[in-house]
């Protein structure tokens, strides 16, 4: 095998793997203290992408971009849980995906009508032009910026949540909520700015991806399911088995996109293997999500009491 | 009789006379809406059978509607026209995907659930669109439809009746089964599945013949609605038309027998005309008509609980 | 009651029949208005809506009018707005379409109906070869030729080898199956990646792939957005420097001047096959070409060339029958149609599929400084699609 090929397919598994990590970690945790499916939270992966996109076409600055995008995408999560998400809590898991269903048309045709239906280019900032040699492989510089923001992020987040009281109010929300509202936190607040962090995640993500492939209507539905896949294989909750899971599901989408045919092709004849390997390698992530269901329901690493 | 009974028989009877009615307009597309309305209907009714009165909510009921269409599409891409042919086919692989999917889906609960059923469905889904001898994502075109005794499917309102009697009986079969001793377990199901267990009950079994009662329910639908567009591709299968179908027996109110009847007209007549309404009220916003359609969706979940049934049935309550 | 129907709808049949003439013909037009592939939609119904605007709203006597129906990219959606058009709107001849798929389930429909059906973009091998049909048109291409074009062209080029990119669906494969047909060096791998509404629009894994496969080239086709995404990653990485690019129906006046805007020079230089270009110098192309950009400020898509050629090909037969829009005549003079507005001298095959000239050209700048293509050469001349064999017609 191409060590040089390899090394590639495993840093854009893992770029897949970050940026689904990111969109996850929202979720995971609107879902876990919240016991909220939040369908529409790929829109904000959507809105942070478009945000940044008019910044840059703006001011030419992809940083500063980012730094206008991320508060107000964090603030569109914001008024999203106050005015809509909050009065849904209390609901059943069925009213949770229609509403939300609901808020995801909205937020497309809204993209549509403020930004137009042809979608939004953001130029590679001029800092992460170009390629570095790595492992026998040229990696261009964006990607690894990705790589790295997302670890970073991911580092943060496990800071913010197992050092700090915001994030022992998380931990606790997530195992327990009812234990954390009889100790008469504000529980309210905290759900609004839990949904902020989500979104501003989301957005982080949206945002890093658009010079790549542009940002576009719809995009958010795009990761949303296969985010859900993340954190189901990871246990709902947990920021640990997003993270786990996240990376799971990104290196075995890459690598069944490059290696499936080849592998497949060494027990069947070449033209069905041509014809199986992309249809599989489309399937592989809901066949491991089905296993997992199966044999663990509670995912990879659930939190610890519920 | 109840509000909402008396509204379900109501719908029935002005789909009963519809035809009539169309033809004296003169405005043939109707039929078409109201046959599509019908059918979609059965699909609904079927779901309903086991969101509603069994709690499983499939997030992938529209793999069966796909795979009741290929069952007619496929013999027919063979020159198979035989209306046997198509309707045992369409159910016996309607059962056989539920009976299997079944097994697996069914051992887990709530969300888990949810998310299994649309993970099988999007691996059906993308084994279609690989499917290159049977179209792939293009689709195939049915050039005839089913062959039966007596009636000519190709007549337009022939069709239409066949439909309208399908979706009869499929109220029928779920009525029957919902007030049959199985029924009351499925329910018991939905409420206290551990209760029920420690009663006696094998609640799997009840769960699993649910499952597929409602798989192939909707099939046939799915044998009707290829037989109607006379075109199968996979995008019938996709995840969004799962959510569609959930949102339709929502809106008409889980849990009720008629309550996918209405759920389905509204997002039907929305889907068709909301786009023409608001290019009445300001010309080129039509296109924007999505944006109507979720602020309802959300709305609906906020203020109308219960769906149509719910607010059909509130004044008896009151 | 049902004989007093019978007779009034008898009535007003005669009286419908008796006002024909000063009755504006209707033409439906079937193309993407929502979802992400409305720029294409957009782009078609702008041209649509200039082609009407530059023949006075009139074909012959008669006035024309356009009834716009959106597919939503799917379909059954599609289907159901042509049942609409034909049903409810009354339209006497339907046309639009940029998907395969969607022409496909709305065929019968149409044909069924005893009306004429004219495809302004999709291409499908079926409606080509065994499946076609006296009433149906196509003013665009069959799906084969593009690539057959470039595969000859890569063959003039002298390259030894090449690494195929498409979308894992009906055309996609078709494209790849065209070149495949002309080429006569190696193809080095293959990647079909997945389409449709959640479309892959990351190919860092094919890209790398493709890289370490050493072709001499890589040939791409990536319509609508996918076109700008792939492109960038192209030169992203790094990619421009060892293989030639060539693609078909992805470099275009859709992806152009986003791929400018995103500074990508990259894509300059490169290499695609066409029916046409805007600085094709036949018919009224240049008067289509510079009234667009006038009103939209942005050059026409090849789409949209052939959405204009479209209404004129309807108007060129309508004036031959006279103002007679009975299928039959309709179909016998278009049939007859020996040019295009904006492509010049065509003949129609026995498919019904236009026999035409294929060009390969080049992303340019133009002289304003905009990103173009250019005709570099012809690479066909009156070409026919390989299906046309199979059509009994």
């Amino acid at each position: 095998m191409d060590l040089a090929l390899f090394t590639t397919q495993m840093l854009n598994g893992l770029q897949l793997g970050v940026l689904l990590f990111l969109v996850a970690a929202g979720l995971t945790l609107i879902f876990g203290i919240m016991d909220f499916i939040n369908l529409a939270h790929g829109a904000f992966y959507m809105i942070g992408a478009y945000f940044c996109g008019t910044v840059v076409a703006v001011t030419g600055s992809f940083l500063l971009g980012l730094l206008v995008a991320l508060p107000l995408t964090a603030a569109v999560g914001y008024a999203a849980e106050v005015s809509i998400a909050r009065s849904l809590y209390t609901r059943d898991h069925l009213d949770h995906v229609l509403a939300t269903f609901g808020l995801i048309l909205i937020a497309d045709t809204s993209v549509h009508f403020f930004w137009g239906a042809e979608g939004m280019g953001i130029p590679t900032p001029w800092w992460a032009q170009g390629r570095v040699p790595f492992a026998g492989a040229e990696i261009p510089v964006f990607r690894l910026v990705i790589v790295c923001t997302g670890l970073a992020v991911a580092v943060g987040l496990w800071l913010l949540v197992s050092r700090t009281r915001l994030g022992m109010l998380i931990r606790a929300g997530a195992s327990n909520r009812a234990m954390v509202q009889a100790l008469g936190v504000d529980i309210q607040r905290l759900f609004a700015i839990v949904f902020a962090i989500g979104a501003a995640m989301a957005g982080l993500a949206g945002l890093m991806i658009a010079p790549i492939t542009e940002a576009s209507i719809g995009m958010g539905n795009e990761i949303i399911i296969v985010a859900f896949v993340v954190i189901i294989i990871g246990g709902i909750g947990s920021i640990k088995g997003a993270f786990i899971g996240a990376l799971i599901v990104g290196v075995i989408d890459t690598m069944g996109r490059s290696y499936l045919d080849v592998l497949l092709a060494t027990f069947m004849t070449s033209d069905y293997a041509e014809t199986a390997a992309p249809a599989l390698s489309a399937m592989l992530i809901y066949i491991l999500m089905a296993a997992i269901l199966v044999i663990r329901p509670q995912g990879l690493f659930p939190p610890r009491t519920r | 009789m109840k509000g909402e009974t008396i509204a379900g028989w109501g719908l029935l009877a002005l789909l009963a006379v519809a035809p009539f009615a169309i033809a004296a307009a003169g405005q043939p597309f109707l039929m078409d809406l109201a046959t599509r309305l019908i059918i979609i209907a059965i699909g609904a009714v079927s779901l309903n059978l086991i969101l509603g009165y069994g709690g499983m909510v499939s997030f992938g009921h529209a793999a069966f509607l796909g795979l009741g269409a290929y069952a007619v599409g496929i013999p027919a891409y063979y020159d198979i026209y035989d209306g046997w042919v198509h309707l045992l086919a369409a159910l016996a692989v309607g059962a056989a995907f539920a009976f299997v999917t079944g097994v697996m889906s069914l051992r887990t609960k709530g969300v888990h659930f949810i998310m299994i059923t649309m993970a099988f469905a999007q691996m059906v889904y993308f084994l279609f669109v690989s499917l290159e001898e049977y179209g792939a994502d293009d689709g195939l075109v049915i050039y005839e439809r089913s062959a039966v005794p007596l009636i000519d499917l190709h007549d337009d309102t022939t069709f239409y009746y066949l439909c309208l009697l399908s979706l009869i009986a499929a109220l029928f079969i779920v009525h029957r089964v919902v007030n049959a001793r199985f029924g009351m377990v499925l329910q018991g199901t939905k409420s206290n599945d551990q209760r029920m267990q420690a009663l006696g009950f094998p609640t799997f079994r009840y769960r699993l013949v649910a499952y597929m009662i409602a798989g192939a329910i909707c099939a046939y639908a799915g044998a009707l609605l290829g037989n109607f567009t006379e075109f199968i591709s996979p995008d019938m299968m996709d995840w969004t038309r799962s959510g569609e179908l959930i949102f339709m027996v929502v809106l008409g109110g889980t849990g009720r027998l008629y309550g996918p009847i209405f759920g389905v007209a509204v997002f039907i007549l929305l889907e068709e005309y909301l786009e023409v309404i608001m290019n009445a009220v300001h010309p080129g916003a039509g296109v924007y008509w999505h944006f109507a359609f979720g602020l309802l969706l959300v709305l609906v979940v906020l203020f109308a609980r219960g769906g149509i049934s719910g607010m059909l049935r509130r004044p008896e309550h009151a | 009651m049902k004989r007093t129907l019978t007779a009034l709808l008898a009535g007003s049949a005669l009286l419908a029949g008796a006002a024909q003439a000063d009755d504006p013909i209707k033409v439906g037009i079937v193309t993407t208005l929502t979802t992400p592939a409305a720029v294409i939609g957009e782009d078609v119904k702008k041209a649509f809506e200039l082609a009407h605007e530059h023949m006075g709203g009139k074909m012959g006597d008669r006035a024309v009018e356009l009834v716009f129906e959106d597919d939503g990219f799917r379909p059954e959606t599609g289907k159901q707005a042509t049942e609409k058009l034909l049903k409810q709107d009354g339209v006497d001849i339907v046309t639009g379409y940029i998907w395969s798929h969607v022409l496909l389930a709305s065929s019968k429909s149409v044909l069924d109906e005893d009306k004429i059906l004219i495809s302004a973009n999709a291409g499908p091998s079926q409606l080509a070869g065994k499946r076609c049909h006296p009433n149906f048109f196509n003013v665009s291409w069959q799906n084969d030729q593009t690539p057959m074009a470039l595969g000859e062209v890569l063959n003039q080029k002298g390259v030894g080898s090449v690494y195929l990119m498409a979308p894992n669906y009906a055309a996609g494969k078709n494209m790849v199956t065209g070149v495949e047909r002309t080429f006569n060096g190696d193809v080095k791998g293959k990647d079909l990646t997945k389409w449709g509404k959640d479309a892959q629009l990351d190919f860092s894994a094919e890209l790398a792939k493709a890289k370490a496969s050493g072709a001499d080239a890589i040939w791409a086709f990536y319509p609508g957005k996918a076109g700008g995404a792939f492109i960038k990653q192209f030169a992203d990485a790094g990619l421009g420097e060892s293989m030639n690019l060539y693609t078909v129906f992805t470099v275009d006046s859709l992806s152009l001047p986003r791929l400018q805007a995103a500074g990508l020079d990259g894509v300059l230089g490169s290499f695609a096959t066409q029916t046409w270009s805007p600085d094709l110098d036949a018919g009224q192309n240049a008067k289509f070409v510079a009234d667009f950009k006038a009103k939209h400020g942005a050059y026409p898509s090849f789409y949209a060339a052939q959405a204009y050629d479209a209404l004129y090909f309807i108007k060129g037969a309508v004036e031959a029958t006279g103002g007679d829009t009975s299928t039959d005549k309709l179909s016998a003079a278009m049939k007859a149609t020996t040019s295009f507005a904006t492509r010049g001298a065509v003949s129609m095959g026995n498919n019904n599929f236009p026999i035409q000239n294929l060009y390969l050209r080049e992303a340019v700048k133009d002289s304003d400084g905009n990103w173009t293509t250019k005709i570099v050469s012809t690479v066909y001349e009156a070409h026919q699609d390989p299906y046309a064999a199979d059509c009994k017609l």
